[in-house]
Parts: structure tokens; sequence; C-alpha cells
């Protein structure tokens, strides 16, 4: 009955149940909401579409073809010596977000890029033969007007990167697997 | 509820004992229902009323149409165009809940307007203000997610770019957008979530709109004066207001029809004027619509997030003081969303202390010019983004903060109001009663 008798004391019991009560019911509402977010991550049938693997013969030399990877276009596109030889020549131009081509295509003559413009996710024109290719031959965003070359490098425009690059590799010299 | 002093429910019979001993509940309906009311509210004071039953609206139909409706990538499109062609009436529920959405928020901006306009904001209103701001905010959503549900081109594409914005934050922003996509585009899992929320959110409007209510229900409404109503006892009270029923009640329901005639002829013969031709072709994330234009109430809003680009010095102040941490598209993104938290914040930017814009001379043209801003950057937001509406929108935009956080703060000091009337009864009896004629004058209720 001594704690009764000094009120401070008393206080500093209750606080303390207190101060644990909250404790435990913040845990076990983290515990409790943490599965319910967590749902709402990508499952496990959207993570298992990751890989495609894109067979590239039959596709000639300055064609580009799209595929659909992670719910994203990407472009292949199977570069001239022409448009490699450009790409290549502005690596020491002064670039918004500097790149080297040789660091952008594994290949040279095969560019993957994922086709989504950085800016606010429009799909670049290019892929078509009828296609604006923008002022340096590569891509043409038609939305907010993004410019990109022949490595996929943003020249001109309100985007902020470059085409971004997915991970690839290629299994023999026509089968590429992306993801 | 109220703090304006007026008659209260007294349980007459003993049925009426019964339950009001038990659930008060004939009693809060009576208060609310017979609120004191001041009694010159103009016609800007019906858009509450018009809100409630877009509300109504808008989940009536949409509970109907959940009934026919599929939420599947493979299946959305084409269940929605059942809804058109299949389903009895359906094309008219539809078209209904499609064109309720924009009557929706022209009421929304009215009433917000309204606001700013007589001062509504002002102590002792800041709460109804701000869950008014959330209540907003939360309409916003909902449209937007009701948007994508039929899964077209503009659906699919609005919904890219805008759940792009919360990837343009720093660091977190990827992981951020990839937990609200469900994946890493926006797909079947994206649509289904939407669907979710797009369903659940009007009931949490619902409930604050209850709490909105509430809250003025305990300050009493604005009115065009901005004077209090007089609580010193209930008979000062009774010659400033009427009760809501059934004078305001009469009013609200004339203007409520007056819009609706214009509303039906908008839904029976130009259904799809407010929409986008795009929405009718099947989303495809393999192509862009050439032009992708939110629809009309988001623009003035995404007229500011496109306007803050690399070239404007603040922009590039922001990012040189963050070491590049805040870039353009990020800056965008906090200008669209400080749009609307300046605003949110106006009780507290606005230092003047009369109310009503009424009887600010200076405040007027700065309002107006507020006005034309919104309805300027709505026009701006609908235009490719090239010169010279990239100029004009910067313009625009800079004047929607300068309005909120340079000009409210300085009027309040350098302004000189004109006088204000003394009370509600002696504006209404100098005005309205005048107007009216002396005979009718002499007849008006709750005198």
């Amino acid at each position: 009955m001594s704690e009764i008798a000094n009120p401070h004391d008393a206080k500093s019991r209750r606080d303390f149940i207190y101060f644990a009560t909250a404790s435990a019911g913040t845990v076990a509402t983290g515990a409790a909401v943490w599965p319910l977010i967590n749902s709402m991550n990508p499952s496990a049938d959207v993570i298992a579409l990751s890989v495609v693997e894109v067979d590239l013969d039959g596709v000639a030399p300055g064609t580009r073809i799209t595929v659909k990877w992670n719910g994203k276009p990407v472009f292949i596109d199977h570069r001239t010596e022409e448009r490699i030889a450009k790409a290549r020549a502005d690596d020491t131009a002064t670039l918004p977000d500097q790149a080297h081509d040789a660091d952008r295509a594994v290949r040279p003559e095969w560019l993957v890029v994922i086709g989504v413009c950085t800016h606010l996710g429009c799909i670049p024109l290019g892929q078509r033969g009828a296609d604006p290719l923008g002022d340096w031959g590569g891509w043409f965003c038609p939305c907010h007007g993004s410019h990109y070359d022949t490595a996929g490098r943003i020249r001109k425009g309100p985007a902020p990167r470059n085409l971004d690059l997915p991970s690839y590799e290629f299994k023999s010299d026509t089968l590429v697997s992306i993801g | 509820m109220s703090g304006i002093p007026h008659d209260h429910y007294e349980p007459k019979t003993g049925g009426e004992k019964w339950l009001h001993s038990r659930l008060p509940i004939v009693g809060l309906l009576y208060d609310t229902i017979m609120i004191p009311t001041p009694k010159n509210l103009n016609w800007m004071w019906i858009w509450g009323i018009i809100l409630t039953f877009c509300l109504v609206l808008q989940i009536v139909t949409g509970i109907i149409l959940v009934m026919h409706y599929t939420p599947h990538v493979d299946l959305a499109f084409a269940s929605v165009e059942h809804i058109m062609r299949n389903v009895n009436g359906g094309h008219f529920i539809r078209y209904l809940h499609m064109n309720g959405a924009s009557l929706f928020f022209v009421a929304v901006y009215a009433h917000i307007f309204r606001g700013l306009y007589y001062g509504s904001y002002k102590a002792p209103r800041e709460i109804t203000w701000i869950i008014g701001m959330l209540i907003y905010l939360m309409m916003m959503g909902t449209a937007f997610m009701g948007y994508v549900l039929p899964w077209g081109q503009m659906s699919f594409w609005g919904a890219t770019v805008i759940t792009g914005l919360f990837g343009a934050i720093p660091f977190i922003g990827e992981p951020i957008q990839t937990w609200l996509l469900g994946g890493p585009a926006v797909d079947n899992a994206t649509l289904n979530r939407f669907f979710s929320l797009h369903y659940l959110l009007p009931f949490v409007i619902a409930a604050l709109v209850a709490v909105h209510i509430w809250a003025f229900h305990t300050t009493g409404n604005n009115n065009p004066t901005g004077v209090e109503v007089r609580r010193s006892s209930k008979a000062d009270a009774e010659k400033d207001t009427v009760p809501f029923w059934p004078y305001f009640v009469i009013k609200d329901l004339f203007a409520l029809a007056v819009i609706l005639v214009v509303f039906f002829a908008i839904v029976g013969f130009m259904p799809n004027y407010l929409g986008h031709p795009d929405n009718y072709i099947e989303a495809n994330p393999l192509v862009t619509p050439a032009h992708i234009v939110p629809e009309w109430y988001f623009l003035p809003f995404y007229a500011i997030l496109r306007a803050f680009t690399s070239e404007v010095w603040v922009v590039q102040f922001a990012s040189f003081v963050t070491g590049g941490i805040i870039d353009a598209k990020f800056f965008g993104v906090l200008a669209m969303f400080g749009a609307i938290a300046v605003m949110a914040l106006a009780p507290w930017l606005d230092t003047s202390s009369v109310r009503s814009g009424k009887y600010r001379p200076m405040f007027k043209w700065w309002f107006w010019l507020l006005v034309i801003d919104f309805f300027a950057l709505m026009w701006l937001g609908a235009m490719p983004a090239e010169e010279p509406y990239a100029t004009f929108s910067l313009i625009a935009s800079a004047y929607w903060f300068a309005y909120f956080l340079v000009i409210l703060p300085l009027l309040g000091v350098i302004e000189k109001p004109l006088p204000q009337p003394e009370t509600i009864e002696a504006d209404f009896n100098a005005t309205m009663a005048k107007k009216a004629g002396k005979g009718s004058a002499a007849q008006q209720p709750a005198e």
C-alpha cells in the first residue's frame, strides 16, 4: 500500500501502463496494417511475367520492333551502320543526360530500350515507317515534344532522362532475353 | 446543435416521448432542418444543396452501374458497351453518371469561389473550410479513378500520367508508383483497386459532408454581408434569420429545378460533349493518343503542373538549392498540390478583419482577377505544351500563388474597408425589402 501513499509514485506507474498500452497498440496496428498494404504490391503472377524471350531472326537492319514486357513496350532497333555512327559521333556532345552509346547497346547493332518517355510516360513515335523520328533520327514523343537520338538519349524537350534500358542478355545471335 | 438561439424539438405524444428518451433522432433532424438561416442569403447559397443532390445522384446511378460492369482489363470496355447497348436504360444511367460528375464540379467550384468572395473561410468557420477542401480532394480522387474504369485510351493514359506524378517523388517515388499500380505499369491490378476505391470514397465523402454541415450549423451560416447573426436573444436572432424549412428548402429546390433543366438537356442531347472521343477506343498500352487531356475539371491544376519546366528560374533555383533533388517534374507536382494547399490555408493567409468582399473595394478586383485566372488556366490546360501557352501558363500559375500568398496577407493591412451594416436585419431592410416594395416588406416572415 505504500505506492498509494506516495501519489507521485502511483502516477509514474499509471504513466507506464498508458505508455505500454499505447506502444503495444501502435505495434499491433502496424502489424495488422502491413499485410494489407503489402497485398497491394505486385502479385506473384505479375512478377512471373517479368522475363520475356524475343526471337530476332528476320528483323532486317534498319527496322524496329516493339515487344511488350512488364506491361510496357520495349523498342528493339536493328541499327544500320549509319545509325550507329550517328550515335557514336554524338558521344562527346553536351547532352542533358550524358551517356556513351557503347554503354547503352551491348551489341552495337541491337539497341534495346524501354519505349516509355521519361517525362510523363507516353509512348514515343518512331517504331512504324511513317512515324516522325524527331530532329536526331531516333524517336519523337508527341505529348510534350521530347526528341530522342539513335541511342535513345534525350536531346530536346521536357523529358529529364534518356530512355531507360531494360536488363537483357543475348542467349544467341538472334535470341534476346529481356528481364 | 446551433449556437443561434431558437426553438428546439419538444416531444408531445407518448410515442414521441418514448422514442426521444431513448434515441433523440427526431430532435436531431428537427434542429437540423429548422436551423435559423440568415434571411439575406443570395443565389450563390444554393450550391450546397446542388452538391448534396450530386452526391446522391452519383451514388445511386453508380450502384446501378456496378450491377452491369466488370472490372477486368479484358472485359471492362465491353461491359461498358454492354451497359450502353443492352441494359434497359443503361445508356441513360451511364450518361447521368458521366455528366453528373461534371455538374458536381461545376457546383463545387461555384461553392468554393462563393466562399472565397464572401470570406466564408474566416474565423470561426475554418474547420468547415478545411473539411470542404478535404471533400474537394476526395472528389478529385474519386472522379479520376472513375474515369479509368471504362478502360478506354484516355482512361489508360490518364492513369499512366497521373500515377507517374508519384514517380517524380525523389528516392521513394518508383516503389510508391509500383505499389499504387500493383505492377510495373497500369494493368488489371490497377483497374481492380481503382474500382474498389471508386466505390468506397463517395461514402467517405458522405461522412465528411455530415461533418461539414455539423461544423457550419455550429457556427451558423455566413451570409452576403459577412455580419454575424445576433445571438443576444431569440427575438434578436429571429430578426436576422428565417428557419431553413420551409423558406430555404423551397428556394433551393427551385434552383435545383432550373439547374436540372440544363443538366438533362446536356444528358439528353449532348451527353458526350464534355468527354473525349479517344475514350471510346479500348485501352492499348502500346499506343499513346496524340493528345492526353484530362477532364475539364482538372485542367486548371494540370496547367499549373505543366507550367514549371526546367527553363523557369524558380525551378532552376529549387534544383540548385536542393542539389538536384527537386527537378522540374517534381517541382510541377509540388506546385499542383501546393495550389490547393494555399487555398486551404486561406483562413490564416487572409489578414483582413472584414469578412465579405462586398465591403472590400480593393479585394474585389483581385478576387475577380482570380476567377479570370482560374478560367484562363482551364483553357491553357487544354492547349498543347508549346509557346505561347507555356508562358501564359506560367504567368497564370504565378498569379494563383500570388493571390493567396501575397495579396490576401497584404490587403488586410493596406485596404480601407467600406462601412458594414450593423445587423443583417438593417441591411435586409435597406436593400432587399426596398426592392420588393413597401407593401410586401410588411409581410416579411419571422418579423
